[in-house]
């Protein structure tokens, strides 16, 4: 998993609440489509005017904001289904870093498998950043600085986050979670033998 | 102080303290879709992984598979890609796989709990967010995503971190015409699409009590909606005389062991929960979604609010509908009864209660796709299958369809489909489809009325 450090880089307000997965990624696209080319189709149905134009109404459909690394959202970024490529898509527009209020939980876990950090910030918060990004654009880069738990606005105000110790070193250290987790071999033998005693009816 | 249904489970589960709030869980049962295995595989080839626990996995198309009458498979070229892959990667890896025209295929939710293999106060999972509805049986059951399937693929455990707890209370008994599909709904859109995010939540109250199991499912099928991963509803009397017998359930003296088990787990009196949230089952109409958000739902006499909020605007132009005007009378294009809410015996029997000695509308398109094999047998040993084709609606071959589309099951755009599944997103039923959320009686009454109606004025 690629590191995720620290993080200058354009930034940009999608405002929508309950963005939900489907809306990041068509299901048939994640069928179809090999994860790598997961990008071009990416929020589809509301980047992109059915005749397959850019839809102006679309904010990273804008300079400088084609070029965000950063993305600041709504409530309930990522509801819906457990679609990784949701994640792989958003990663495919080269955004690493995503700031809302909320999340889809099963969308905010498969983000630190991808090495994509899901910042939580209070809604007004969110809000007033997001308002501040889409109004002066050329301004509109932040820093995200994931070992200090900060967020620097284009003012050089900082704004502090939570990030559990875990998944915060797995970031900074881009480590393996399965690699980890074989190191405990052992371990889960001996829970399966105790269980297989306790509740066979377990093991089919 | 004592203990939650969720947290005696999760207690049970856990393999190792992580530390700083992540735990190493054990999974129990783990199921797989092709999607799960098309994405997942080739991770596990190119890390060179090996399948931990086959004996604890299994897999069964759902997602892609056709469900025209008489299909043999993946209806695509690349949804054959995708059957190829899920054959001969179960079979390399000897994982059960229950393949198309075999005892057993349906759509994973629903196959779980009738095979036996979900049990009370097992750890389920599943590349899919609605294995919450696993739950019902008073299983830790949850959607997750293609990393994690990877890691307990190779290591039979995920790293979770422990969710608070809610509990949520249906008290009164439902009047006629309103069934489980309705209380959820409405609880949805009590709370919202994200009140439940962050919680495991456990169905309580004498309303769910009353609930058969598979109600249970379609509430706990519905918690993902809530925003929560986890929903489940402790198990009782209910559940075990559902679960005895069952093909891969434990039987004779296992079983009686089991169930003293099984005893164990409910909540304890005394147990505190984090959050807890009430609702009135009797005050309830059948409800309706008009929006693009579960949350976006209201009573079939009620009418369309107001929008509070610039995605809520978007909403009503995405649907065609105006704020104010009464959504009872909407004409509709197209009905679907299916997925892994609503595709179980008892809810074919409703639509088919309502659907019997009527026609489908002439404008309707209307299908009926069971969720299973063994829910296709047992329906139409009852018959019912005679009385949707004799009122003109299709009756399909099992799996996903028209819920998500993904093999291609889709309504043309700007159609408007009442739909017995869980989500109403954006192009969730193809391009620019337009989807109501109902109970199965409510699509069936959809279906005929040939608009939104209240089925209430329909029952016999
Ligand atoms: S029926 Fe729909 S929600 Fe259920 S598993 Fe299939 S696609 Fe997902």
């Amino acid at each position: 998993m690629e590191k995720f450090t620290q993080l200058n880089a354009v930034a940009a307000y999608y405002p929508r609440a309950n963005v939900d997965t489907d809306l990041i990624i068509r299901v048939e696209r994640c069928a179809k489509v090999e994860k790598g080319g997961l990008g071009a189709y990416a929020f589809e149905m509301a980047r992109f005017l059915p005749d397959g134009t850019d839809n102006p109404a679309f904010p990273l459909n804008h300079e400088p904001f084609r070029r965000a690394k950063i993305l600041v959202g709504g409530i309930n970024f990522g509801c819906g289904s457990s679609r990784e490529m949701a994640v792989w898509a958003i990663a495919g527009l080269g955004i690493r870093c995503l700031i809302a209020p909320s999340y889809g939980e099963i969308f905010f876990g498969n983000c630190f498998q991808n090495g994509l950090l899901p910042i939580v910030l209070a809604q007004p918060v969110v809000e007033k950043l997001g308002a501040a990004l889409a109004a002066d654009p050329a301004h509109a880069t932040l820093t995200v600085d994931l070992a200090r738990q900060k967020v620097v606005t284009p003012a050089g105000e900082e704004i502090g986050f939570e990030i559990e110790p875990l998944r915060k070193r797995a970031l900074l250290e881009g480590l393996d979670e399965i690699g980890l987790t074989q190191l405990r071999e052992a371990e889960i033998a001996e829970f399966q033998r105790k269980d297989r005693a306790k509740r066979p009816w377990v093991y089919v | 102080m004592g203990q939650t249904l969720f947290e005696k489970i999760w207690a049970e589960h856990v393999v190792a303290d992580l530390g700083g709030g992540a735990n190493l869980l054990h999974v129990d049962r783990h199921y797989l879709h092709e999607l799960c295995v098309s994405r997942g595989f080739p991770t596990m080839h190119e890390r060179g992984l090996a399948v931990r626990n086959p004996d604890l996995t299994f897999a069964a198309p759902d997602h892609v598979i056709s469900t025209a009458p008489g299909r043999t498979g993946g209806a695509f070229p690349w949804s054959i890609k995708v059957m190829d892959m899920l054959r001969i990667e179960t079979r390399k890896a000897g994982i059960r796989l229950f393949d198309i025209g075999e005892d057993g295929q349906g759509i994973l939710h629903v196959i779980g709990p009738e095979l036996g293999l979900t049990l009370p106060g097992t750890m389920v999972v599943c590349g899919d967010s609605h294995t919450c509805t696993n739950g019902a049986l008073g299983a830790l059951a949850f959607g997750i995503g293609i990393s994690e399937v990877v890691h307990i693929l190779a290591t039979q455990t995920i790293v979770q971190r422990k969710p608070k707890t809610m509990r949520a209370t249906f008290e009164g008994a439902p009047a006629r015409g309103v069934y489980s599909k309705d209380l959820i709904l409405a609880l949805i859109g009590k709370i919202g699409a994200a009140g439940g995010a962050g919680y495991a939540i456990e169905y309580a109250g004498s309303a769910v009590r009353a609930l058969e199991l598979e109600a249970r499912m379609t509430l706990c099928n519905l918690s993902i909606e809530l925003g929560a991963k986890i929903g489940m509803v402790a198990p009782d009397d209910k559940t075990y005389a559902y679960v005895k017998g069952r093909r891969f359930a434990p039987s004779g003296a296992q079983f009686d062991a089991a169930v003293e088990h099984w005893k164990t787990l409910p909540t304890d009196p005394d147990a505190k929960f984090d959050r807890e949230v009430s609702l009135d089952a009797s005050g309830l109409a059948p409800q309706i979604t008009w929006g693009t958000s579960p949350e976006d739902v209201i009573g079939v006499d009620g009418s369309i609010p107001q929008p509070g909020h610039v995605s809520k605007t978007e909403a009503l132009a995405y649907m065609g509908l105006t704020a104010g005007a009464k959504i009872e009378g909407t004409k509709v294009d197209r009905v679907f009864i299916g997925s892994c809410t609503n595709s179980r015996v008892s809810d074919l029997r409703v639509a088919a209660d309502i659907a019997r000695g009527r026609k489908v509308a002439k404008h309707v398109e209307a299908w009926v796709v069971p969720g299973s094999v063994g829910v296709k047998r047992e329906a139409e040993a009852a018959g019912l299958h005679e009385v949707f084709l004799a009122a003109g609606f299709q009756w399909r071959e099992p799996g996903c369809s028209m819920c998500v589309g993904v093999n291609e099951e889709w309504a043309a755009p700007k159609a408007r489909c009442v739909s017995t599944s869980n989500r109403n997103f954006v192009g969730r039923q193809g391009p620019e489809v337009r989807t109501h959320l109902a109970s199965p009686a409510m699509a069936a009454a959809a279906a005929i009325a040939g608009e939104i109606a209240d089925v209430r004025k329909m029952m016999r």
